[in-house]
This record gives structure tokens, sequence and C-alpha cells, in this order.
């Protein structure tokens, strides 16, 4: 390839990085072995840290207790705001679980029960049925079978009554969000580094000010899962909107659309597909969000896993787990087929009102004559109890037998990585001195995209570092990088496999959707029950969480490989392995680094949550904050985790597109 | 020739695309240069146009891509806002009018048809034709009449509750078309309507357009790429090249006295004989010379050619009254099958 002038071709990295990086390293073991000197540069100085945590509890609590808006104080505000939100949320709650009182003191008899199993099975298979046929009605069918059977039933229907609730409310705030930004540029430009933040800031570190704002229970549980399940369906949203063909506007425009007219009858119908997608990945998000959310009074089955796992009850945690992740495949694939579901070619013009409505009208039939049998026939309402059966026991002495019989084996595997992989990388981050660290991020920001990287970079470095985090935030590198590492290590080889071959290909697929439906809780469950509690069981919790796109993004790195490219080289005389190192894996290489760079998101977010099983990182830091409800520390601690994310992601598709572009490939 | 209100009168229009493009027209009059516009990294998508369309002609715009032939046309309905000039719309100023007027007017009185159709993906064949008089609020069984004779008018009856993925392109282009025509309007603006078809189907397309236009006598502006195309439909033909309009008229005149070289540069590979008429190629009579027989003025040389060309006949040319106004013979033709200058009647 011609080198043209202003972009130069593929270069190799300068000599003056690396005599840089040389005399960076040199210092660091200067620095090592001459603290006495400058110990400042070794360690960030106690003295220095900024209180900003304490700044933020303070802000937080003037908020709560002082701020008043005239009219009325802001808490009365968020109070009110959870009121209104009571309202839907305790309605599918009486309809679904509880049944309806009609009456608000506690113990009222109840005059409605709630919407009998029965006619749930029959309606969401029907549904299914609907949608897109037998397979999926089975599937769906089954799903609710098990949470019948398995004990599960009132507790998901407690979690499914919330998510019912937040779904619509998160995909139409998303909505309304993104239509706006779509049409006023200046509010886009506020809107995104926002939303960049509500996804890098872990979870937890916002409850705590939910949990001040609007109150433990179901709705500050609720509001929590829509800030964190809403900011795809704003991109989502703005995307596909642009992605509507300019000459469909333009058509509207001359057919003498109003605005109103634009959007909902050409915009949003042209865009709906994409917009579907950004549906589905609400419904993902609220049932991810479902155990962490029964941290703030989500009851249902996020509380049941929360509270099995404390008690290392593994039996009863993995039904609810698998209850969970049940319900998660059903509303994913209900929500999939929705969208894919073939419109009704050469349809009949001007159905009928009992045509259009005849769905609506077999519900209502099957709930009300299944609430009348219900009457007589009391197994139809509530799933009987004698035919409930339980897996628990055998669970439990699964993990008995295992641990009585592999106990060595297992420890033994744990202690050797413990050992030889992970007590060396996590030494060496915690002696580096901070100055050197930050410094050698400011270099590579400078290789990688100049001046206003190497700016951001080492900027969200200091911030780490003054406010005192920095030790936790290098445990949460050294966890993070070692499971991206193994993640990495097995995924890409998997990829390059199933992208050769198209059966291996097909399974893998499988594996990867149902691994990326899974709430990133379960991945805990069985890692607890073999490696107990630690940094080897995080690892391999992170690993099994965040594998999924270093498998996909190597795939699809490799199939975007030009073909004639391969053509090319064969007709050289490549052999097939030639072509594999030589051609396809370089090409495919900024692909695949994107697929690692989503790996080290789903990694970093995963790390939070793995403070359950005793971490000690920034993880547990925002942990240890939501159990003292102390606001300060855990948004600190959660910017901490977002900044290592942003330069994460910053410096990796920086260096990408640099690649891509050096290859031609399209950025 | 005398002059009643053009259906379209454009003066002055100039679109300047860019950061400040507003600003930069208008402290000078003057018109700027390439270098000025470079400095300002500016892009001067239509220059300095203007034109008058007159009612019931096929007015075609004609250039290469980029030449700013879509920016002109969306100019002239306002999908684009031009950074100078005057438009009158039946002698109403079109820029001047209310986003309401605008709305009533692209309702009532233009419709467009798109290169890539523009179809509604999620709306059947019926629903796209009906689509436009269903914003405007006519109610169900009127528009769907209306848009049923409109898809019968383009022959495409019995696919009405097709989705537009299960047409062919022409078959889509014809929705398009239909659609366009469902609210009767005054003015038709086409941008590249063929472009995207294959060749054949490409003709059979405009043998429709034609006969469409036969019956309905439409304003039309309509713009391609392709000079055949243009030299087929067109009553009148500008071409562009690079935001500014160097030639306007019929195709005749195109041919035969081409403005610049780029113009005579196009009209080189044209087949003369399909575009020259009789009037063009006659020589004046010589008093008391005998004629074989006459023709009428309009006929194309191609259909005359083979009457002459192997005899020695001198045919006689009479315009609508009858009258003789010149002769055409063997060397006549000749001379514009080879490419020779045509002697000039005057
Ligand atoms: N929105 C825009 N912003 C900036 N430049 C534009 C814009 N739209 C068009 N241009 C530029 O204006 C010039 C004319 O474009 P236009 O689309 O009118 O050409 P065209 O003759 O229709 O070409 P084609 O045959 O490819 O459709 C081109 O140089 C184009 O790059
Ligand atoms: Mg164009």
């Amino acid at each position: 390839m011609a080198a043209r002038p202003g972009s130069p071709g593929p270069t190799q990295t300068p000599i003056w990085f690396w005599a840089i990086f040389a005399g960076l390293a040199t210092l660091g073991i200067a620095l090592l072995f001459s603290q006495d000197h400058a110990p400042y540069l070794s360690k960030y100085p106690r003295d220095w840290i900024i209180p900003l945590r304490f700044w933020i509890s303070d802000a937080m609590y003037w908020l709560v207790k002082e701020f008043d808006l005239g009219l009325f104080t802001f808490k009365e505000l968020t109070r009110s705001i959870s009121w209104l939100l009571e309202w839907p949320l305790s309605i599918a709650n009486n309809f679904l679980a509880t049944g309806f009182t009609f009456s608000t003191e506690p113990g009222a008899s109840v005059i409605l029960p709630p919407a009998p199993w029965i006619a749930i099975v029959a309606i969401f298979g029907l549904l299914a049925f609907h949608l897109s046929g037998l397979r999926l009605a089975i599937l769906v069918t089954g799903c609710f079978l098990y949470l019948a059977f398995f004990g599960q039933w009132h507790s998901a229907m407690i979690t499914l009554s919330s998510i019912v609730i937040a779904v619509p409310l998160g995909v139409i705030i998303g909505f309304v969000l993104g239509i706006t930004a779509y049409r006023h540029p200046l509010f886009e430009k506020w809107l995104t580094p926002i939303l960049d933040l509500m996804q890098t800031v872990p979870v937890f570190a916002y409850l705590v000010p939910v949990l001040f704002l609007f109150g433990f229970g179901p709705v500050a549980a609720m509001i929590a899962t829509m800030i964190y399940a809403t900011p795809p369906m704003v991109r989502v949203t703005i995307l596909s909107l642009r992605q509507v063909p300019e000459e469909l506007l333009e058509y509207g425009n001359m057919a003498g659309c109003t605005r109103g007219q634009l959007l909902r009858k050409i915009q949003i119908p042209a865009a709906r597909k994409s917009l579907m997608v950004g549906v589905n990945q609400v419904i993902m998000l609220s049932l991810n969000m479902v155990i962490i959310a029964s941290m703030i009074g989500a009851g249902g089955l996020g509380f049941d896993v929360l509270s099995s796992l404390r008690r290392l009850a593994i039996g009863n945690g993995l039904e609810a787990g698998l209850a969970i992740t049940l319900l998660a495949i059903t509303l994913d694939r209900l929500s999939q087929a929705f969208t894919d579901r073939p419109q009704h070619s050469h349809s009949p013009q001007g159905r009928s009102v009992i045509g259009r409505y005849r769905l609506s009208l077999i519900v209502l039939v099957i709930l009300s004559v299944s609430w009348f049998a219900s009457r007589y026939f009391p197994a139809l309402g509530v799933f009987p109890e004698s035919l409930q059966i339980t897996t628990s026991q055998f669970w439990d002495n699964l993990v008995k037998w295992i641990n009585v019989n592999f106990f060595d084996q297992l420890e033994a595997i744990k202690t050797f990585v413990l050992i030889n992989i992970m007590m060396p990388v996590k030494r060496f981050l915690l002696k580096t001195p901070w100055v050197i660290v930050v410094a050698v991020i400011g270099l590579i920001g400078y290789r990688l995209g100049h001046l206003r990287l190497a700016a951001l970079g080492v900027a969200l470095a200091t911030f780490i570092a003054a406010t005192g985090l920095w030790s936790k935030a290098m445990v949460t590198v050294y966890l993070c990088g070692v499971s991206v590492l193994f993640a990495a290590f097995i995924g890409v080889p998997i990829g390059i496999l199933a992208a050769a071959n198209s059966r291996i290909n097909r399974i893998t697929q499988v594996v990867i959707d149902t691994l990326q439906t899974l709430p990133s809780f379960v991945y805990l469950i069985p890692v607890v029950m073999l490696f107990r509690v630690g940094d080897f069981a995080a690892m391999l919790a992170v690993i099994a969480y965040s594998i999924a796109p270093a498998i996909r993004y190597t795939i699809l790195g490799i199939q975007q490989v030009p073909v004639h490219l391969i053509e090319a080289s064969s007709a050289m005389g490549c052999t097939r392995s030639q072509i594999r190192w030589r051609v396809q894996l370089p090409i495919a290489l900024p692909q695949i680094m994107l697929g690692i760079n989503q790996t080290i998101m789903m990694a970093l977010s995963m790390l939070v949550i793995t403070a359950l099983v005793g971490t000690r990182d920034l993880g547990q830091e925002v942990y240890i904050a939501l159990t003292k409800a102390d606001t300060g520390r855990g948004i600190v601690a959660g910017i901490g985790v977002a900044c290592i994310a942003i330069i994460a992601d910053r410096f990796i598709n920086q260096w990408s597109r640099k690649k891509k572009r050096e290859f031609g490939l399209p950025v | 020739m005398s002059t009643p209100t053009p259906a379209l009168h454009l003066r002055g229009i100039w679109k300047i695309f860019g950061e400040g493009a507003n600003s930069f027209l208008k402290p000078s009059d003057t018109h700027p240069t390439d270098a000025d516009l470079n400095r300002a990294g500016l892009i001067a998508a239509v220059r300095d146009a203007n034109l008058d369309i007159q009612h019931g002609e096929i007015f075609v715009i004609m250039g290469l891509s980029g030449s700013g032939k879509s920016t002109l046309v969306r100019c002239m309905s306002r999908l684009i806002e031009p950074t100078a000039g005057e438009i009158l719309f039946d002698g109403q100023n079109l820029l001047a009018i209310s986003e309401k007027e605008l709305i009533e007017m692209r309702r009532h009185k233009m419709g467009m048809v798109f290169q890539h159709f523009a179809l509604l993906p999620h709306l059947s064949v019926l629903g796209n034709v009906a689509f436009p008089l269903e914003i405007q609020g006519v109610d169900r069984g009127a528009r769907e009449q209306r848009a049923r004779d409109m898809i019968e008018l383009v022959g495409l009856s019995g696919r009405e509750d097709y989705y537009p993925r299960e047409l062919s392109g022409g078959q889509q282009q014809r929705v398009g078309i239909a659609r366009s025509l469902a609210v009767e309007p005054e003015i038709w603006f086409l941008d590249e309507p063929f472009s995207a078809l294959d060749p054949l189907i490409r003709r059979e397309m405009q043998d429709e357009f034609l006969r469409l236009q036969g019956l309905l006598h439409k304003t039309i502006v309509f713009i391609t790429h392709d000079f055949d195309e243009a030299i087929r439909l067109a009553d009148r033909i500008a071409i562009m090249k690079d935001g500014a309009i160097i030639q306007t008229g019929a195709p005749e005149d195109l041919i035969l006295n081409p403005a610049t070289d780029y113009v005579a540069e196009f009209t080189r590979d044209v087949s003369r004989s399909k575009v020259l008429s009789a009037r063009m190629v006659m020589r004046p009579v010589v008093p008391g010379e005998h004629l074989d027989e006459t023709l009428a003025y309009s006929t194309k040389v191609q259909d005359l050619a083979d009457r002459i060309v192997h005899t020695e006949r001198q045919i006689g040319v009479i315009d609508d009254d009858g009258s003789i106004i010149g002769v055409v013979d063997r060397q006549s033709v000749l001379d514009v099958l080879v490419g020779n200058e045509p002697p000039r009647a005057d």
C-alpha cells in the first residue's frame, strides 16, 4: 500500500517510545529500593488525599435534609415520585402474586386472588405460539412449568411484576430521551457523557443515593433497575432514528407530513426493528438487575438467590438462579419473536373489530374462566405444594460429595494458579510506584492518540490516586487483567475454531447466547460451590461472565477478512496455517481487540458483584459503602471503576481504529 | 415568443454547503470564485441557477454525478433552503411562505419520485399509495378508492396487498409514481427515477412515463445523468456542471449549437438521426424545383432516411399549415448521419 501523505502506513513503535519506557522502568526500580528519598512518588501520601467522598456525602445529606424547592422540599419531590410509581407496581404485584385486597391494612382478606398459575402458563404459551410457533410455545410453557413445579412461582411472579412495570417505563423514558437527543444535537452533547458514566459506574454505587432518595423497597429497586437498563435504549433510539434513510424523510416532507406525522408514521415504523433491539436490551438488563435490586428491597427471585448465597445454601440458590435465567430466556425469545414475526403478506384490509382484538379477548376469557374454576378447584389457582419438587438436597449433597472427594484436587488447582499466576501479578501492580504507572499510561496514551488521550489517561489515573483508592484500584486492575487474559486465551481460540467450522460455529453461538442471557449473579453460584470465596473464585466467575464477546468478536473479525485476500494468499502457496497466522489473525486483530475491550467492560462490572465472595478491590469498597449506606464512599469508588473502564475503553478503541485505518478496513 | 407566467421561476439560486454559508454570500452580492469558496471551506452545490419552467412541459435537468442536480430540485421544493435567490411557484414567492403553507402546498401541488423509491417498508402497496392522502386526513374509503385507481393507472392491479420488498425494482418505482400522483400534483419532480433500474426495465419505464404524461399533461422536472434518457423524454434540457447551469434548450439545440465543449462532449455520441427533425436538416427551396412528395417538419431524420437515401428524390417539408418551408434530399440526410454540420435553414 502506498503511503499517502499525512497518513503514514503501518509503522513500528518508534525508538523514543521504548527509550522512555525503559527509562520509566529503571526509575521505578530505583524508587523501589530508595523509598526513603521520595516516598510520595511510590505511595500516594495520605495527606494529599482529596476528601471527595465526604463532600459528596455532605451534599447528599443536604439534598435530602435541607434542599427546598420552594413549595416543597427535594425529598418530598422524590418521595412523591415513589408514591406515583408505587401504584402501577402494586397493581401488577397484586395481579400476579398476592391478589387484590382493596384495603391498605396488612392482613386484610384477599378479595380477588392473583391470576391462577394455569392461566399465566396458558397465556404465555399462546402468546409464544401466536408470535412464532409451536417450538417457542413449548419452550415458554416449559419454563413456566419449571417455575410452578420447583416452587418458584410466587417469587417469580413478584419479579415478573416489577419487570412488567420497569421495562415499559424504561423503554418510554429511553425513547423520549432518545428522540429529544436526535432532534436537538446540543441535548445529545450533554446526554452522551452522562450515559457513558451511567453505563460504566457500577450499579452498587448508585444504590445508596437511590436508597436515600426513594426509601427502601420495591419502588427504589425499580428505579435503580431503570437507571441501569435505560441508557442502551436511549442510544439505540438515537442510532436507529439516524439510520432511517434520508430519502424516506424527504419523502415524508414532500408528502406534507407535519413533524409529529413524520415521527409517528415514517421514522418510528421504519426504525422499528432496531428500536426493538433496544427494548430487548432493556428487558435483559432489567433481569440482570433482579438480584442486585433485591439488596434495596426488591423481593422475589433475586432475594431468594441473595439470601441462599449468603447462607451458602447452594441448592436453593441454584434453583432460584435457574428460575431467573429461564425467565430471562423466555422474555428474550418472546421479544425477539415479536420483532421478527412475519408481517402478514397479502392480508385482507380492514380486519373486523373482533379480529383485531382477538388475542385480548382470548386472554380475558382464559383469565375469567380459570379464576372462576379455581374457586372450586384451588389447585388450578395456586400450584399445590404436594406436587412441588426440589432438587436442592441433591445439589447440596453433590457439592458435599465433590468437596469430600475432590477437595485436594480442586485445592491444588486453585493454589497453583494463585501462587504462580495471580499473586505475582498482584504483587507487581501493588509494588509499582503510582507515579510510574501514571507516567506509563500517559506515554501509551501519547503514542496512541497524542496529547488529548495522554491527558485523559493521566487525569483519570491521578483521580484514582488522589481519592485514596490507588491500592484497591490496583487490585481491581489485577483481577480484571488476569481474568481478561484467561478469557482471551480461552475465547480467541474458540472463536478461531468456530470461524473455520460452521458446525462448531453453530454450537458456539447457542452457548454464547445462553451465557449472555444469564444474569451476572448466577455465575457466582457454581463457582462458590466448588471454590468457596476468594480471588480465584472471583476470577472464575468473571471469566465465565465476560468471555462471550471475546469469542463473538473473534468470529466476526475473521469472517470479515476480505475473501480476495485469502484467495490471493492461497494462490501464492500459503499453507492453511500460514493463512491463519499470517493473514487472517493480523487483519482480524483490531476487531478481536474490540471484543477484548467488551470483555474488559463486562469483567469490571462483574468484579463489583464478586465483592460478595470476598475480593479486596474497588468492588469491595463499593459494596461496603452500600452496606454502610455511605453515599460518598460508594460513588467515589464507583467513579474509580468507571475511570479504569474509560481508560481501557479509549485506549483500545483508539488502537483498533488506528490499525483498521492502516489495513484499509471500515472503521 | 409570448411569455405566460411560468409554472416555476428560479432566479439567482445559490446553495452553499458548509459552516457559515449563510453569512458568506450576503456581504458582497458579487459572485464568489472557487478560490473564495475554498478558502472558506465551503461547497457550492448550486451556483446562480436561473430557470423558467413552463406549464405542461417536461423539463430535464441533466449532469454528471455531483453536479448539483438533486440539490437544485430540492431547492425547488424547499426540501433544501437555498442560500440565496428567488423562486416563484405559479407567481407566488415560495421562499417567503410559512411552514404551514409549505406543508399545504406540498400536500396538494407537488409530487416527487425518488431514485431509491423511498417506499415505506411497513405499508403495503395500497397503504403506500394512499399514504399522502392519509396524512391529509382523507377518510379511508375515499383514499383507498383513489389509491386503487392510481395503482391501476400504473399497471399494478392485483398487487395492492404486496409489501415493497416483495416487488421488483421496476414495480417498486411504479408504486412510487402512483403514490406521487395520488394527490394530483401540479408539478411533478422526479429525481433520477429510473437510474436504479436495469437498462431494459428503464426503457420500459420511460415508455410508461411518456404514456402517463400523454394522459396527464403535468409540469415535470425530471433529473437524470443519462443523456439518452434526457433526449428521449425532454421538451427542454438544462445541463449542469459543478453546480452551474451551462446551457438550457431543446434537445436539438444542444446538439446543433452546444454552448461549450463540455456540452458538445455529451452530445457527440448521441445518434443524431433520432433527435434531429426534418426542419433542422432541410435546405431552402430552389424556386421551380420539382418535389416528389412532402412530409411534416417534425418528422425525425431516422424515420425519413430510408425513403431518401437510396434515391434521388427531393422531398418537400411542410409546416402545420401545409405550406412548403424547405427541402430534404439524400445529401442533407447523409450529412446528418455522417455527422457533418448540417446546412442551416435560415
Ligand atoms: N448536505 C450536504 N452537505 C454538504 N455537501 C453536500 C450536501 N449535499 C450535497 N452536497 C454536495 O453538493 C454537490 C452536489 O450534490 P448533489 O447531490 O446535488 O449532486 P447530484 O448531481 O444529484 O449527484 P448524483 O447524480 O450523484 O445524485 C456534491 O459535491 C455534494 O457532495
Ligand atoms: Mg442526485
